[in-house]
């Protein structure tokens, strides 16, 4: 077993020498939807997930991403549209024949199974031969680091150890693209922390395909290269995590993501707003609600560059973060990142950096005129 | 509320069950031991209770009586003969059922019947079809060219005949017990054993059998220790009899002629206490192998 672990730090350094050499594809849908009866739970979702790439599929409960995951497993067909992996048409594959690797929420290991044989199961099931598969569960037991514990039974381990070999037995057979189900979310918080990198490290490690379904924008943000947001059945928007967070294309993305959640006001055309941050005409009158980030806004000692007066109802300090929420008028905003020096009940000026401010129109679109100046902003994930 | 043993306060608790204990101990906890007790009287008065003297005797009596060996022989064959059989029908209808949404209820409830209707009833259902002349079975078999069998007549045929109806008998139980065992199967391991490419058969094979395990276990302990004791089945296909030409004397109907037509109390007790040490070693083997090959 030292053995093994020795040789794992070679394994890291050379991008040439893979622990799992895996011919890793591209995910396309085509116009999928699904439906059960009058309902519809996905409606002509078209996207490509990138080969080598980690892609997280972000919503609240019931937008339909677990049945995305279902969709590309093959444990479930579409109503219609059409299933890619690569240039091939999967979309009448069954489970059995898509040979993706996936990750339960629960991580359904079979208890009758050692851990090694958990491992071994779907190398079983393709007629690898014996040694053959021995060698190769040992290998990913390494890679997974779980190498100690191949004799026991899933129930003898902890969340995370269980959690590691479900990854182990997912990678096994060589999969084209690999599938978790919220696989962090039966842990607790510093063990997801862990994992969270350690679902990093292995993908980076096997360069597969992976697609991650998580309800925790946290874990889709600091995890992913891209991010997929769905709601109702349709797909917001699909873009790095950073500019989902900054460039966020309607309201809901932009509501969704950002804790504490970012500030909505109805945009005034004659307001504050509107004179102060030199808003051109035509987008102006499009213009219904006015999105600020709590950590967007700063405190102002001069009462000409205030874009809001509001009093501090109610403060909040964790450590070296000050947050509190600040009464406008009927309106309430939360800002965060003030100075320690502002007490409960203080009225204070605050303005706001100009390009971090978001604009959406009636239907909640997105209203952008200027692609430079808010892809630099610093409003830092 | 955990308070000190006091002496009034376990007289209180013995006194709460007492009524339980008289019970367990007039119909359970005597009759065992009188049994095993009487299996040693040698020279006894059943009417007087008297006995007149103890000793191995009745132990040295079944052991010399070929009728003995041939119930002993005869309740292996239907053991063996009931429980796989039954085992493995069960869970194939288990199986189906499992499968099917429309109509389950229904059909759990005419699989069920058999097993809450009395066992004279169902004998007496099941010596019509058995008839040589007008039986269904026979009728049946007509229909490939087979000779009428002789079922409740023909000493080669009278256990198959038995057994075959107790098989149909005991099916309900054990179908609502492999019921039960497999809804405690997650739908997650099928889900996981189908993408790791394992199709039907071989989810069965690697996911419902072992998960199964338990189930097969409780079914196959209680099987044996049932059929082991059959009796009234006997009694009733055969009419009193123990067959033709003794072909179906199990162990209890040789217990039941020794106590109620011979009046031989002791061989009788002492033929109880042969099947008890069988029944016990049969199911310690059980266990035993259970605890080897059956996961939790």
């Amino acid at each position: 077993m030292d053995g093994h672990q020795k040789e794992l730090p070679d394994g890291l350094g050379s991008p040439d020498r893979r622990y799992i050499e895996v011919n890793t594809l591209q995910v396309r849908f085509e116009e999928v939807s699904v439906s059960y009866g009058d309902k519809k739970v996905l409606e002509n979702i078209n996207f490509t997930f990138p080969a080598h790439s980690l892609v997280s599929v972000l919503g609240p409960s019931g937008c339909g991403k677990s049945t995305t995951l279902m969709l590309i497993s093959g444990l479930m067909s579409p109503t219609e549209g059409r299933i890619f992996f690569g240039d091939r048409e999967v979309t009448k594959l069954d489970a059995v024949r898509r040979k993706v690797g996936m990750v339960f929420q629960n991580y359904a290991l079979y208890p009758h199974l050692s851990v090694l044989d958990n491992i071994m199961f779907p190398l079983k099931m393709a007629k690898v031969p014996k040694n053959e598969r021995r060698d190769r569960a040992l290998e990913l037991a390494n890679l997974v680091q779980i190498d100690e514990h191949i004799d026991k039974k899933p129930k003898q381990l902890s969340g995370g150890q269980q959690q590691r070999v479900a990854i182990a037995r997912a990678l096994a057979k060589e999969p084209s693209i690999l599938l978790m189900d919220e696989p962090l979310s039966n842990l607790d918080a510093r063990l997801r922390l862990e994992m969270r990198e350690e679902i990093r490290r292995i993908q980076q490690e096997t360069n597969i395909t992976t697609v991650f379904v998580t309800h925790d924008q946290e874990e889709a943000l600091s995890l992913s290269d891209q991010v997929m947001v769905l709601n109702d059945g349709a797909i917001q928007q699909m873009s790095t995590p950073r500019d989902l967070y900054e460039r966020p294309d309607n309201l809901f993305v932009a509501r969704f993501l950002g804790k504490p959640a970012i500030n909505t006001l109805t945009f005034d055309p004659n307001g504050r707003i509107r004179r102060m941050m030199n808003i051109p005409q035509p987008y102006a009158g499009q213009i219904e609600t006015v999105g600020i980030r709590p950590e967007s806004i700063m405190v102002t000692d001069r009462p000409e560059d205030a874009l809001f007066r509001g009093e501090i109802t109610h403060l909040e300090r964790i450590g070296r973060d000050v947050s509190a929420k600040v009464r406008l008028g009927s309106a309430e905003m939360v800002v965060s990142g003030l100075p320690a020096s502002v007490e409960e009940g203080q009225t204070i000026n605050l303005t706001a950096v100009d390009d971090e401010l978001l604009y959406f129109d009636q239907t909640g679109r997105s209203v952008r005129w200027s692609d430079v100046g808010t892809a630099a902003g610093s409003a830092g994930a | 509320m955990i308070q000190n043993p006091t002496l009034k306060s376990t007289m209180k608790a013995w006194l709460y069950i007492l009524p339980m204990m008289l019970i367990i101990f007039t119909f359970n906890l005597y009759p065992i031991v009188k049994s095993f007790a009487m299996s040693f009287y040698t020279d006894y008065n059943f009417y007087e209770d008297v006995v007149h003297a103890y000793g191995l005797g009745n132990f040295g009596m079944i052991l010399q009586d070929s009728d003995f060996y041939l119930a002993i022989k005869n309740t292996f064959i239907f053991v063996l003969g009931v429980v796989p059989i039954s085992i493995a029908l069960s869970l194939g209808i288990a199986l189906l059922l499992n499968q099917i949404k429309f109509l389950s209820g229904f059909f759990r409830t005419v699989y069920f019947l058999p097993f809450v209707t009395s066992t004279v009833a169902i004998s007496l259902v099941w010596n019509w079809l058995y008839h040589r002349n007008y039986g269904l079975m026979n009728y049946f078999l007509g229909w490939f060219g087979i000779e009428p069998v002789h079922w409740i007549t023909d000493p080669d045929y009278s256990m198959l005949a038995l057994v075959i109806m107790a098989v149909w008998k005991g099916l309900g139980f054990n179908i609502i017990l492999f019921l039960v065992g497999l809804n405690n199967i997650d739908e997650t391991y099928y889900k996981a054993a189908k993408v790791d490419g394992a199709s039907g058969f071989k989810q069965f094979r690697n996911i419902t059998l072992p998960l199964l395990g338990p189930t097969v276990f409780l079914v196959s302990v209680l099987g044996v220790i049932n059929s082991f004791k059959v009796f009234d089945e006997v009694y009733a296909l055969f009419q009193a009899k123990p067959g033709p030409a003794k072909s179906t004397l199990t162990v209890v109907y040789y217990l039941y002629e020794k106590f109620y037509t011979e009046y031989q109390y002791g061989i009788a007790a002492a033929a109880g206490v042969v099947l008890f040490v069988i029944i016990l070693a049969v199911t310690l083997i059980q266990f035993a192998y259970n605890r080897k090959f059956v996961h939790y």
